[in-house]
């Protein structure tokens, strides 16, 4: 089981690394690019979770640790069950050539 | 007086801050390695600065969960006085000791000049028998400094007189241009609730000495081993 969590300064943050992208990428010459923001990105795996409790514990991962509520703002997304079962067996073959 | 000056993987001003401590001031100090889980009666605690745990993830956001940390917020509990230099000042916002976060610099860059704050209290123990004020000269050196705390709890934090240093020019006054990181209403350090935590950006180890261009910052130790005195 993966979960992806994304981290995110929340909208009222001001973001100078955001800005400063977005400065750099209008003076490539991208006018049309209106704002950045830039945020974090995890996969968390799990292993032998069933996907609601799996949930809840990313849920509260990155609440306590992977995200700073003063700041910033966080989302879960949890894979879906059939790409899990197609992951397995390339997980083993993997530990076979290892 | 027993002052701990506390060690994480990645301190680096651990070593300045005890030589103020001891051969500046003549106080015992003594260092408290991360993984210790008890302060052994010690009468005060340096959080120092430097990159714990190489600021991964945010700056001091793993730090936190060091054992030592345990030990830090039960001493804080009891009202032992805890400060937090740069870094240390990161990880006690982390840890939850102290209000608000830290935001990358205004400008983005990692700022490392002489800054002056201007003392906006004078009771706690970073600031004890310093005068309102007063502006201290000392050095910053950060990347992450620029102080956030939402606007709806700013006027919370200014009411109970939880600011304690802004960043100001010499003469005191605060504009845009001495705030150079950014940080709301000029902070450069504040104190919890029950002001015994203070956290601040600036390096006062680093300017503890006339040879090293300002010994203004001998004065926030001077401050922390008076405000141990029993009155």
């Amino acid at each position: 089981m993966k979960a992806r969590v994304y981290v995110t300064l929340k909208p009222s943050v001001f973001d100078p690394q955001g800005k400063t992208i977005h400065d750099a990428l209008l003076s490539l010459g991208y006018a049309r690019v209106a704002d950045v923001r830039q945020g974090k990105f995890f996969e968390v795996a799990l292993e032998g979770v069933a996907p609601e409790a799996a949930r809840q514990t990313v849920e509260e991962i990155a609440r306590k640790v992977l995200a700073n509520p003063v700041i910033e703002s966080y989302r879960v997304e949890l894979e879906d069950a059939g790409a899990r079962a197609s992951d397995a067996p390339r997980r083993a073959a993997g530990k076979q050539g290892g | 007086m027993r002052i701990g000056v506390v060690v994480f993987p990645g301190s680096n001003c651990d070593h300045d801050t005890y030589h103020v401590v001891k051969h500046v001031c003549g106080q015992e100090a003594r260092f408290v390695w991360h993984k210790d889980s008890y302060l052994g009666g010690l009468d005060a605690v340096v959080l120092p600065g430097g990159f714990a745990y190489g600021d991964y993830l945010r700056t001091g956001a793993i730090a936190r969960f060091s054992p030592v940390m345990q030990a830090v917020t039960a001493f804080a509990a009891r009202g032992g006085p805890v400060l937090g230099i740069c870094n240390g000042f990161q990880i006690l916002q982390e840890a939850g000791l102290l209000p608000g976060a830290m935001l990358r610099n205004r400008d983005v860059k990692f700022l490392s000049q002489p800054v002056h704050v201007r003392v906006e209290r004078d009771d706690t123990p970073a600031s004890a028998g310093l005068s309102v004020g007063d502006v201290l000269t000392m050095p910053i050196a950060h990347g992450e400094g620029n102080f956030f705390l939402p606007d709806a709890e700013l006027d919370g934090l200014e009411a109970r007189g939880q600011v304690v240093f802004r960043y100001s020019r010499k003469d005191g006054r605060l504009d845009d241009a001495s705030n150079v990181n950014g940080s709301v209403r000029s902070i450069a350090g504040i104190c919890n609730e029950a002001r015994n935590v203070v956290g601040l950006m600036p390096h006062p180890e680093r300017a503890s000495e006339g040879e090293l261009g300002s010994a203004d910052g001998r004065r926030i130790f001077e401050a922390l081993i008076r405000s141990l005195v029993p009155a």
